[in-house]
This record gives structure tokens, C-alpha cells and sequence, in this order.
């Protein structure tokens, strides 16, 4: 008896997985190889990748465009100027390196405040002047880059984030990505760093994805390791109750990622200075499907009618109209 | 939308002029579908190198001819501006090239097909006695020793010959040391069995294994039974005796495989492979053999089919690393990279090249993780693991030998390069990501590798792709058709399975 019983529960448990695709096609859910194929390679045009693999260079089509960037205090490009970096930032309280072409936050020293050669990172470590100019010097080597190739380190001012999220976050800036295809946005999502992530804010690392509302701003559901959650682990701040301001110029400037690269499929990465209001930080041309997970909901038949609007020949010049239409189209 | 039908075409061509080729070669060569043993044919060559004199040059090479289980079907030798015969003494054949004048690099090459047949018959001459052998001094003491031992614990010749070897084999044996300071193991027995008056000699043996390539004869010992009327054979290395059904006996004569006149630095290796054609059709491909539609890859000398086997194989490995990015979604550390490892380990056999793997590996980590304190830049810091690693393949190569673990000195096949990319890579994500996720990088790449060490030693994976090129062209068009693929991978479905009925959440 007890060995049918087994057989009958695998049986409905493979069925249950032969059931899955068809399930999550009703749902709409991107895979990574229709992402790669049908998406990417079909409307991101290779040539105009380095716009989006180098941050020097997005940096400075988006303040061309217009848009908020952290401001730059001053770049590193070779071995011999490494020492320069302490004369650099005399006068900035705080400040960031990141390598130009690093990839998934890899590389990235936040110094909060320092004082006569010791640098505090937002931790509360301290470390020492030889500390950052080891990690310039691995920056320059390709470390932390794409495929190990020679980089350079860009410093920038350190964002001031508004501490009425301050809860929403352990360790690290919360940072909001938008999907944006063809100029308009899709979907959104705030990444929430915990101790798990390690300040890190990937979800894959145990980062809190929180899907937002594209018509509102307001979260619409929180996971952590695909699994849905309320509250922030560490925190414990309900997580159902973030709300972003300013959700439209925010948009608008996520939108406007189109008209700075021309790539058709980006995903934009921003954060909310205090003063300063949504900045872009930075864009990747392989945004990953996580997205989907926090928000619920698939990515494809978003898509599907920005494609068919386009395929009508409908024309949003702006990125203000865009993000109205969107917000109209995609509201939950 | 791009039109797709250029696509669907191409693929279409690619299956059928891939389906037409492989039935061109079954219907016209008589190529079996299936691995055969019956029809098992070996073909080995010969490839004989020395610098000439620039005098007249005569070449003199042993060459084999029917013996137990193979039966000699076809021989032909290429070498430009010689002239070649063939003698027979009625105990050895000879091939003999000669010319008038010959400089610098030369090069010969003798090809001979085999049937395996496991009733091949020959014929066997009886020996004459030997006249007995004596050594100087000391050592003829402590041969008649040997010999008085070995005597009183046998009955007959083959006995006498397998008491013999194990006392030569003994490392605790002063006698068989004093003996074996001045002589090789198969001379040894030999002179030691001449005192007795029984027939003994040396041939080279070569061991069949499909795909060598420079190769060079094994001595082993062949020692007279009287009541039986026949040769038994024997290691002299190992002991083992009788003739195992893969070893082919080249020549009678081990120290005169190969003399040559008016040329110096003179050197004779051997590549081999197996075919599957009956013998029926072997007779008809001959006959083919000459048309413009042979440019086979059957057509080049065995030396470089032997390489293609193993070249044929690698699409079939990059099939299944296609299969298992794209259907499976299975993390690997570098794309191809289990290939690589997988063409290792069909040299290394499996166990061995597996463990032989993990500690490369785990060692290199351990330095990585030193060298990374170090804080040096990139170039070096690889070039500095591409060291460590070919200085812990040694070390582990002389403690293997030292243990006396032969299967460990197979180590020194891993690609020493695109392991140092690995351990360097392992290292980033390591520190990047944590343990966990080079693990799961690791173990893929590691079971994507046996997968395809499965394929590619599977007899019939072997047989098919060197014997059908045509099916080279189904798989890229299958690799094509899989590059077209827009579904979810299975690790997908688990990734998003929460997200399939949103309602029960």
C-alpha cells in the first residue's frame, strides 16, 4: 500500500512539473534564453554596448542628456596617480571608487567620512590609506571587470540617502531598477541590501527584491531568495508599506535611458539622493529576471504590447509621455 | 520580424546532405551501422625517420605477418624515390628500401591492415636447440642459483619460464640484481633458459589500442613448449603470460626491428587504429578507394585518422554542453572548459583524471589564495598559477611513481593553461561569491565533464562519428536548431516555480 502511495505522489509531482512551462507561459514569465535571443541580441546593438559597460561613459551621455548623476570628483587611470587619491577627496566628506567596468556592484568602496588618513566605511570599519590604494591598484588591474580587462577608477561623491528608507535597507543604499524597453517602463523593483547579501544589493545573494507599482510607486509584493516575505529580515520594517517619491520623475529619468544609449532592452539602476532627488547610478544592457519574481508577475506581455504599439506605429517623442502611457498600461 | 526561412532551410540541407553522406558510406563502403566485433580490422603503420648520409641508403625494418588472432589482409609502403621489397627467410619477414642517393630528413612509412580472427591459424617451425649461454664469474654463480631454484619448483619449459621471471621480478632476489645490473629482464631469461637448452627469444610486441599514436615496440619473451609444440609468450616486466588477444607480435628478432645503412639517429614508431569493415567489403573498397569522391578523412595516413578520432568527438561534447546551457541551465566555470577536461579524461581514464582533477584544483585554490594576499596584478598573478600548477602536476607525477600508482602519472594530460583559468576564476567567485556557489560552478563543470567523457568513450559515439562524417553536419544542425530555442531551461521552472499560481501564494 505504502509503495502505490509513493508512486501515486511522484506521479503528481512530475505531472505537476510537466504542467510548469505551460504555466508559467500563461503567466508570462521571460526565460533566460528567450531574454537572450529574443530581446537582447534582436534590439540591444552590440557596438553601442560600451556606452553602458563603461559608468564613465554612461555618466557622461547621461549628464549630456540632462539626467542626475552623483557628481564626479575625479578619476583614477593609472598606477602612478594611486597616491593622488587622498589630495582627491581632501575636501569630500564622503565619497565612492567603483570601477569603470565593473559588473553586478563587484569593486565597490564606500568611504563615509575620513579623518587624517583613516577611512570609515558605512560598516563602521576603519581602514587604512594603503588599504584603498590596494584596492585602486586592483581596480586598475581588471579585478572587479569584465573579463579582467585593464579598467580605470572613477570616485564620486557619496549619495546622501533619505533616511525615511533607512529601514528599508541593512548596510548599503537601496537602489531601484527599471526594466525599460524601447523608452518605456515596464517594471520596477527596489533592492533592499541585508546581512545575508552582505550589503550587497543582488538578489541572488540574498538581496530583498521589492516589486513597485508601475502607475504608483508602491510596493506590490517582497521576496528574498524567490521566496515572498512581509518584512525585512534584519530590519523587520513591513515591507508593504514602501512607497517611492516622486515616482514619476523618477520614471521619467529611468525612460529617458533610451534616448542616451539607444539600446532597446536596459535596465536602469537609480537612487534617491536627499537633496538631490533620483539619480541615475547606472545601466546594463543584461538586466536579469529576478525582477519577475518580486514583482509577481511576468515580464512578456509587457513587452508583447510595447512591441505591438510600436508595430502600429504609435510615437511617444518624449519620456514624459511614455511613462504616462505606461503608467496607464501597467498599473496593478 | 526576420524571416526564419532562409534558417529552416539551411537546416534541412544540413540534415539531408548529413543523412546522404552517412548512407553513402554504408550503402557503398559497406560501413556498419553498429560496432562489430567480428569484423574488427586494425590498421597499423609504421613510420620510420633517420637523417641520411647523403651516400646510398638501405633501410631494413622487420615487418609481422599472420600469427594467432590476426591475420596480415593488406601491406603497402610509401616512400618517394626508394625502391622496396619484401624478403621472407621462412622465419621473419623483412621489408627492404633502397636508394641510390638520399640526404637530410628522410622519412618511410609502411602500412599493414589486420583481420582479427580468432581462428587465424599459421604456421610454426620448431626450433633448433640453442647452444647454452654462459655468464662471467660472479653472475654464472648466482644464474645457476636462480636456475637450481627455479628447477626444483617446475615441471616443464612454460613452468621453468614463470618460475624464472618471478624470481627476475623479486626486488629481495641478490642473484636476479647481480644479473640484472649487467642485462635487461628479457635477455636475462632468455640466456638463462639457453643453459638449459630450451628455446627462448625476444620479439617486439606492440599493444593494439585504438587511436595510439607514437608508440614503440615492448619486448616480451617467447619461450618454447615442447609437449605442446608451440610458443607461449611472457612479460618479462610483469609476468604475465599467454598472449593477451590485443597484442600483436611485430617481430621475432627484438634487437634487429630496424637497420639502416648510410643514415644515422634512425627511429621507428607506430600509430594505430581500428576499423570496422567486413572483409567482403574490404576487397570492394579497395577497388574504390581510388574514386574523387573518397576525400574522406580514411584517405590520410593512419597517424593523422587517429588524431581525427579524437577530433570527431569534440562536437559530440559541445552538443552536450549546448544541451545542458540551454535545456538545463546547468552553471559551469568556462563554457567549454569541461571538454577540454573530458578529452583529458579519456587519456586518464575516469577515477584517475577525476581525482587527478580535484587536487590540481583544490592545491591551485590553496595558492590562488596566497598569491592573492600578495596583491599582484592580473598577467602575473595568472602566469604565477600556470607555474604552481605545472610544479604540483610534477609533484604529484613523482609521488605517484615513488607509490607506485601508474595510473597517476596519466596527471600530466590536464591542459595545464585553461586549468590556471579555472583555479583563477574559482578564486574570484570565491571571494566574489562565496564557497557555495563555486561548488555549484565546479560540480557542474565536473559532471558536465564525465557526461562527456560517457559520450565520447561510448564504442558507439566512437564508431559512428569517425566512421560517418556526414553526421558532423546533424549535429551542428541540431546545435543550431538549440541555439533557436526560446523555452525555459529546467533549472527555471524550479527558479520560478512560486510564480506559476500566483493565487496560492
Amino acid at each position: 500500500m505504502r509503495i502505490r502511495q509513493h508512486i501515486s505522489q511522484t506521479l503528481s509531482c512530475v505531472t505537476d512539473w510537466l504542467q510548469l512551462p505551460k504555466q508559467l507561459r500563461q503567466q508570462g514569465i521571460l526565460g533566460m534564453n528567450q531574454r537572450n535571443h529574443s530581446f537582447i541580441s534582436r534590439y540591444n546593438d552590440r557596438a553601442k554596448y560600451p556606452l553602458v559597460d563603461d559608468k564613465l561613459k554612461t555618466k557622461l551621455i547621461a549628464e549630456q542628456a540632462g539626467a542626475t548623476v552623483p557628481e564626479l570628483i575625479g578619476v583614477i587611470e593609472s598606477q602612478v596617480h594611486v597616491r593622488k587619491i587622498h589630495q582627491m577627496v581632501e575636501n569630500w566628506p564622503g565619497f565612492v571608487i567603483k570601477p569603470a567596468q565593473g559588473s553586478g556592484g563587484k569593486g565597490i568602496l564606500v568611504v563615509t567620512s575620513h579623518k587624517e588618513g583613516c577611512y570609515t566605511k558605512p560598516s563602521g570599519a576603519v581602514v587604512s590609506r594603503q588599504d584603498v590604494e590596494r584596492h585602486i591598484t586592483n581596480t586598475l588591474a581588471g579585478l572587479f571587470s569584465l573579463g579582467g580587462k585593464n579598467d580605470v577608477a572613477v570616485v564620486e561623491n557619496l549619495i546622501e540617502f533619505d533616511e525615511s528608507y533607512a529601514d528599508f535597507s541593512y548596510e548599503g543604499v537601496p537602489d531601484i531598477r527599471v526594466i525599460v524597453f524601447h523608452g518605456y517602463p515596464v517594471m520596477a523593483m527596489m533592492r533592499c541590501s541585508t546581512a545575508s547579501s552582505d550589503g550587497k544589493a543582488n538578489l541572488h545573494q540574498g538581496a530583498v527584491g521589492v516589486g513597485l507599482d508601475i502607475a504608483t510607486g508602491r510596493a506590490v509584493r517582497a521576496v528574498q531568495f524567490d521566496h515572498p516575505i512581509t518584512q525585512h529580515p534584519d530590519t523587520l520594517c513591513p515591507l508593504d508599506q514602501l512607497e517611492i517619491p516622486d515616482w514619476e520623475q523618477l520614471l521619467v529619468l529611468a525612460a529617458s535611458a533610451w534616448e542616451m544609449t539607444g539600446l532597446g532592452y536596459i535596465g536602469t539602476d537609480m537612487v534617491i539622493d536627499k537633496s538631490r532627488g533620483p539619480m541615475v547610478l547606472e545601466l546594463n544592457a543584461r538586466p536579469g529576471l529576478a525582477i519577475q519574481t518580486a514583482n509577481g508577475a511576468g515580464l512578456l506581455p509587457r513587452l508583447q504590447t510595447i512591441e505591438a504599439l510600436r508595430q502600429q506605429g504609435a510615437i511617444h517623442h518624449s519620456p514624459e509621455e511614455r511613462v504616462a502611457l505606461c503608467r496607464e498600461l501597467f498599473a496593478n | 520580424m526576420i524571416n526564419r526561412l532562409p534558417f529552416y532551410l539551411l537546416i534541412t540541407a544540413l540534415v539531408l546532405i548529413g543523412t546522404a553522406f552517412s548512407l553513402y558510406r554504408h550503402a557503398v563502403y559497406g560501413v556498419p551501422w553498429l560496432p562489430g566485433e567480428q569484423r574488427q580490422q586494425w590498421e597499423v603503420e609504421a613510420r620510420i625517420e633517420f637523417i641520411a648520409n647523403g651516400d646510398p641508403a638501405k633501410v631494413t625494418m622487420a615487418i609481422p605477418g599472420d600469427q594467432s588472432n590476426f591475420i596480415l589482409t593488406d601491406e603497402s609502403s610509401s616512400s618517394q624515390g626508394y625502391g622496396v621489397a619484401l624478403l621472407d627467410d621462412g622465419h621473419q619477414r623483412r621489408a627492404e628500401w633502397s636508394t641510390r642517393s638520399a640526404k637530410d630528413q628522410q622519412l618511410i612509412y609502411y602500412k599493414a591492415r589486420f583481420l582479427v580472427d580468432a581462428s587465424a591459424q599459421h604456421k610454426v617451425l620448431a626450433p633448433t636447440e640453442p647452444t647454452p649461454q654462459f655468464f662471467e664469474d660472479v653472475r654464472q654463480t648466482a644464474a645457476l642459483s636462480i636456475l637450481e631454484d627455479a628447477l626444483e619448483r617446475s615441471a616443464d619449459n612454460p613452468t621453468l619460464a614463470r618460475e624464472l621471471v618471478r624470481q627476475l621480478n623479486d626486488p629481495q632476489n641478490q642473484n636476479a640484481a647481480l644479473l640484472l645490473n649487467s642485462m635487461n629482464r628479457e635477455e636475462a631469461l632468455v640466456s638463462l633458459l639457453s643453459m638449459e637448452k630450451i628455446p627462448a627469444r625476444t620479439v617486439a610486441t606492440l599493444t593494439l589500442e585504438d587511436g595510439r599514436r607514437r608508440q614503440s615496440v615492448q619486448p616480451w619473451v617467447q619461450v618454447w613448449d615442447d609437449h605442446k609444440e608451440r610458443w607461449q609468450l611472457f612479460n618479462p616486466q610483469t609476468g604475465t603470460e599467454g598472449k593477451p588477444d590485443n597484442l600483436l607480435i611485430w617481430s621475432y628478432e627484438y634487437q634487429s626491428l630496424l637497420d639502416v645503412i648510410g643514415g644515422r639517429q634512425s627511429d621507428v614508431s607506430f600509430s594505430m587504429i581500428a576499423q570496422d569493415i567486413s572483409p567482403e567489403t574490404a576487397t570492394r573498397e579497395k577497388i574504390t578507394a581510388e574514386d574523387l569522391l573518397n576525400f574522406s578523412i580514411h584517405s590520410l595516413p593512419v597517424e593523422e585518422q587517429a588524431m581525427f578520432k579524437t577530433i570527431m568527438l569534440i562536437p559530440v561534447g559541445a552538443l552536450l554542453v549546448v544541451f545542458l546551457r540551454i535545456i538545463v541551465g546547468l552553471k559551469t566555470s568556462g563554457t567549454f572548459m569541461p571538454v577540454l577536461i573530458a578529452v583529458a579524461f579519456v587519456q586518464t581514464e575516469l577515477a584517475p583524471g577525476i581525482i587527478g582533477f580535484l587536487l590540481i584544483v583544490g592545491t591551485g585554490l590553496m595558492i590562488r589564495s596566497y598569491l592573492s594576499h600578495l596583491n599582484l596584478l592580473l598577467v602575473a598573478r595568472i602566469s604565477a598559477v600556470i607555474i604552481a600548477v605545472i610544479m604540483i602536476i610534477s609533484v604529484f607525477t613523482v609521488i605517484a611513481y615513488r607509490v607506485g600508482l601508474l595510473e597517476g602519472l596519466s596527471i600530466t594530460f590536464f591542459p595545464m593553461i585553461i586549468l590556471s583559468w579555472t583555479i583563477e576564476r574559482m578564486s574570484i567567485l570565491w571571494e566574489e561569491e562565496g564557497a557555495k556557489e563555486v561548488f555549484v560552478q565546479g560540480g557542474g563543470s565536473l559532471f558536465t565533464a564525465v557526461l562527456v567523457y560517457l559520450a565520447m568513450t561510448s564504442e558507439l559515439i566512437r564508431h559512428l562519428t569517425f566512421n560517418f562524417v556526414g553526421l558532423q553536419l546533424i549535429i551542428l544542425a541540431l546545435i543550431l536548431l538549440l541555439g533557436n530555442y526560446t523555452g525555459y531551461r529546467l533549472s527555471e521552472l524550479r527558479r520560478f516555480r512560486h510564480l506559476a499560481k500566483p493565487s496560492q501564494d
